[in-house]
């Protein structure tokens, strides 16, 4: 069995959030970068517990990044990935990103292919169901719980108002959130196994782009909390219906 | 040319976050001069001609049982086939857990350029380019499409439901040679609650709370508001409430019209999930907690005397 876990590094969660050159780019001064949650607490978490109880199991890791990612997929490699591939590109097209995934999933013949549920960043969830659609296997997004038998995965996924848990052979693309795995620590040990394990660079693949950011734009701010003394909420719920009018 | 608007159906009626982004499809459409087709898949009692109601003229419909929709490999063949039959450039989704599966597949299919979690009717002065959310709500992309196709999922509650009059012809639609590549064991659902991503109206808890046994009056008053219950981090970690609650950076993202925060800090990993509501509401005993300065109504007390008082407020305004 064999795990390709897609790793993104992204800000801080409690980064602040500005732009530079007329508003075209993210502001990086000061910011701390992060695996992304999701593909960090759950996809990866996921692959290790996986690999805990098979120690067969192979978990390798791959981001689209240029050579600033390294310290997070050092970090990826610390918590407990066996070997990583960079993907030498700074473009943020999904599509193109999806296609170098896929070149490098094909290559490899991975049995399952994880990513997390999206990157706090873009917010695009779309990069797993892509990657599933250019190799043509099944996916399934935001899955919640994932377990491996001899020739397919069972897997539980949020549906609207529940839960569904689908029977799929591999191989196959998942989504990962919330419930897929118990939270972890990195202990030093890895982080010093880490520093030797592999880690390729790769070129890109030359692969078409479908979309380019613009610009970015900040919301604006609000105008400001009105207070209601404690002593009179009847007052909040009459501001609600009359001015908010959403009761 | 026409827009195709993947629409969603729950047992009996069409899915409210499906009506708007049919209406988002059809404002889309006049700009461009061209039709709207709203496309069904799978049985449905919801009657389709009514969905001239807001200003569709054609439906097609899968009509067929045995379609998997669980299946996003199966689902994007088929809506490529009816994008393939009618010569659509665009199909609009809203961005639901069926389209995150599915809009990313079709987009490789159509070779279409996707933006999820869009906000606003497309910006055609200088190509085509979408806003969307971007860095959990704190801030909008313009993303443009270069793409000749294009594909733009629709955020929930982002866009107003317009309504129109007429009829819709229905029109049926046999997909060919669908693959179905997984086998559903079984579904649970959790019955009778209001789905929280679909909610107008949440009522929502924190750690200030104390325990799990307090929950009553939060219930209560989302009860008597017609609310979903949602809660932070920490509480559906505590297993206080049920997972499927936690909103936030790493839990559902909501835009509700009213969001009423009961004993949540407001820390920025919450925010994140829920900052696009519309109104939101605060009520807390530290007057420094971070939550004020994003909320619209704010009350500083303590939640256990508050909230009884609100519900009282509530009920008298049902009267
Ligand atoms: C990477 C990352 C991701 C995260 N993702 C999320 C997320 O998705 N969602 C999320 O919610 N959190 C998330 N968190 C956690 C977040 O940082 C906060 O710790 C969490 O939101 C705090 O929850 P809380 O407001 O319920 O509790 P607390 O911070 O403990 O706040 C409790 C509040 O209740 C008030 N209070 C106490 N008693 C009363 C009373 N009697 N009446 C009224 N008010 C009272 C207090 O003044 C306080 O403001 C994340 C953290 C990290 C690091
Ligand atoms: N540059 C990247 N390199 C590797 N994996 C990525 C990259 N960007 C996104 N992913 C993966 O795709 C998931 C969804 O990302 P997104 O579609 O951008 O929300 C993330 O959680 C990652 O697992």
């Amino acid at each position: 069995m064999k795990i390709l876990v897609c790793i993104s590094r992204t800000p801080d969660t409690t980064a602040k959030i500005a732009f530079t050159d007329n508003n075209t780019k993210f502001a990086t001064d000061g910011v701390q970068w992060i695996i992304n949650p999701y593909d960090e607490w759950y996809a990866l978490v996921r692959a290790i517990e996986l690999k805990e109880k098979d120690a067969s199991i192979g978990i390798h890791l791959i981001t689209i990044g240029g050579a600033e990612t390294e310290p997070i997929i050092r970090k990826a490699l610390a918590l407990g990935g066996d070997e990583a591939i960079r993907v030498n590109s700074t473009e943020e097209d999904p599509y193109f990103i999806a296609n170098q995934i896929a070149v490098v999933a094909k290559e490899g013949a991975y049995d399952l292919i994880l990513t997390g549920k999206e990157t706090i960043d873009h917010n695009g969830s779309s990069i797993g169901a892509m990657v599933a659609e250019l190799l043509d296997t099944p996916f399934i997004s935001l899955a919640t719980k994932l377990d491996i038998e001899p020739t397919q995965a069972v897997v539980t996924r949020e549906i609207e108002g529940g839960e569904e848990e689908a029977e799929i052979n591999f191989p196959l693309v998942l989504s990962c959130q919330k419930g897929m795995a118990e939270a972890r620590i990195p202990n030093m040990r890895g982080i010093m196994a880490a520093r030797t394990k592999p880690l390729a660079v790769k070129e890109p693949l030359a692969s078409e782009k479908l979309t380019s950011t613009k610009a970015f734009v900040l919301p604006p701010a609000k105008s400001g909390v009105k207070l209601i003394p404690a002593e009179t909420p009847e007052l909040l719920v009459q501001l609600l219906r009359e001015e908010a009018k959403v009761i | 040319m026409p827009v195709i608007i993947f629409t969603e159906h729950s047992e009996e009626k069409i899915k409210k976050s499906s009506l708007e982004a049919i209406s988002y499809g059809v404002a889309l459409a006049g700009k461009l001069n061209t039709d709207a087709i709203a496309f069904v898949v799978g049985p449905t009692a919801a009657t389709l001609s009514e969905l001239g109601d807001f200003g569709i003229k054609k439906v097609v419909h899968a009509n067929d049982s045995s379609i998997v929709t669980s299946d996003t490999k199966s689902m994007a063949a088929i809506i490529a086939q009816a994008v393939e039959a009618y010569q659509a450039d665009i199909v609009v989704f809203s961005n639901t857990l069926t389209a995150k599966g599915v809009a990313p597949r079709l987009s490789v299919r159509m070779k279409a350029g996707l933006v999820t979690g869009a906000v606003a009717l497309p910006d055609l002065t200088d190509g085509f380019s979408v806003r969307k959310t971007v860095f959990s709500g704190k801030a909008f992309a313009d993303i443009q499409i270069l793409s000749a196709k294009k594909i733009i999922s629709l955020n929930q509650n982002a866009f107003e439901i317009i309504k129109s009059t007429g009829k819709a012809e229905v029109i049926p639609f046999t997909a060919a040679n669908i693959p179905n590549s997984i086998k559903i064991k079984k579904i649970n659902r959790v019955a009778g609650e209001i789905s929280l991503a679909e909610a107008d109206k949440v009522v929502s808890a924190g750690r200030g709370l104390k325990g799990p046994e307090n929950w009553g009056m939060v219930e209560e008053l989302a009860k008597l508001l017609g609310a979903a219950t949602a809660c932070s981090r920490p509480v559906a970690d505590s297993n206080w409430r049920p997972h499927h609650e936690h909103v936030g950076q790493t839990g559902l993202s909501i835009a509700p019209d009213l969001y009423i925060a009961i004993g949540i800090s407001g820390a920025i990993q919450h925010l994140a999930g829920v900052n696009r509501s519309k109104t939101i509401v605060v009520i807390n005993k530290d007057p420094e907690a971070p939550f004020f300065k994003s909320a619209d109504y704010g009350i500083v007390g303590d939640a256990f005397e508050v909230v009884p008082k609100i519900i009282e407020a509530v009920k008298q305004l049902k009267k």
